[in-house]
């Protein structure tokens, strides 16, 4: 395994993390511009909710945002330790989607979670030495 | 719901959960490992190594992982499920200590221990958060939680 700059390895994991990011936020907003799927499954069969998930754009801009995602974290497993990388990418995601969920989402992200997002966030200061 | 008494079928759901997610995650580190190191711009490298036994079986179990979530979240709140995820950050470490032979520093176990509490942490509170709606007649807000 070779060993990248502190730099290389910051970048690495923050694609992850900013794709992840983008690809849960569009989804997100793709879901619910496509409405409850259990009403549309009622009134036009399980056909009808998959071309409704299916005709939305938002949906696919999500998947291929998550699916760089995949490739930019087999890019950083390839140069850096699994201890590192997995607990790094899946808490900072955790935090960026809060800020996320607030600004683009709109939703109501209350001070426990803002907590959380700090704990995680000395837990990845940790995590990085 | 979270609080209902949940059947053996449950338990085995929420164990798939919290294993499918780092052993999977672990199987991709190996194959990437065991490839020589790849470089962007050689992107044609990352989509070959999807074809590798290491990554392919990575890949299978997450997609387990990923069934398994939904499915857990069929019948239980997002905020019980969540822990179950949290505390596959534990495993991961271990599996990295112990299968990779990673060198895991005691820094690095006190990170994972907090982000753990703190993934804990958001999971007491509620899945859905508390948005004020104004009444016409009075104009002021009222707290009205979303109906889940």
């Amino acid at each position: 395994m070779t060993h990248p700059s502190l730099w290389s390895a910051t970048a690495m994991i923050a694609a992850v993390v900013l794709c992840s990011t983008a690809g849960e936020v569009l989804t997100a907003a793709a879901m619910k511009s496509v409405g409850d799927l259990d009403e549309i499954r009622a009134h036009s069969g399980i056909k009808g909710a998959i071309r409704a998930v299916l005709t939305c754009p938002l949906f696919f801009a999500g998947v291929s945002f998550l699916a760089l995602a995949f490739f930019s974290l087999l890019l950083a497993l390839n140069h850096l330790n699994l201890s590192l990388v997995a607990p790094a990418s899946a808490s900072l995601t955790l935090v960026t989607n809060a800020i996320a969920g607030k600004i683009f989402l709109k939703e109501n992200v209350d001070r426990r979670r803002w907590t959380a997002a700090v704990l995680v966030c000395i837990g990845v200061y940790f995590l990085a030495h | 719901m979270a609080h209902e008494r949940l059947l053996p079928r449950q338990y085995m759901i929420l164990a798939l959960v919290a294993v499918c997610a780092p052993l999977g995650d672990t199987c991709l580190s190996r194959g990437m490992t065991s490839l020589p190191a790849i470089v962007l711009a050689h992107p044609g490298t990352l989509i070959a190594a999807v074809f590798t036994p290491w990554i392919a079986v990575g890949i299978a179990l997450l997609i387990g992982f990923f069934a398994s979530y939904l499915t857990a979240l069929s019948w239980a709140d997002l905020t019980f499920v969540l822990p179950a995820t949290a505390f596959g950050n534990m495993i991961v470490e271990v599996l990295a200590r112990f299968w990779l032979h990673e060198t895991i520093s005691w820094q690095r176990w006190l990170g994972v221990v907090l982000i753990t509490v703190g993934v804990g942490f958001v999971a007491q509170g509620p899945s859905l958060t508390e948005h004020s709606k104004v009444i016409p007649d009075h104009g002021r807000p009222i707290e009205e939680e979303i109906p889940q």
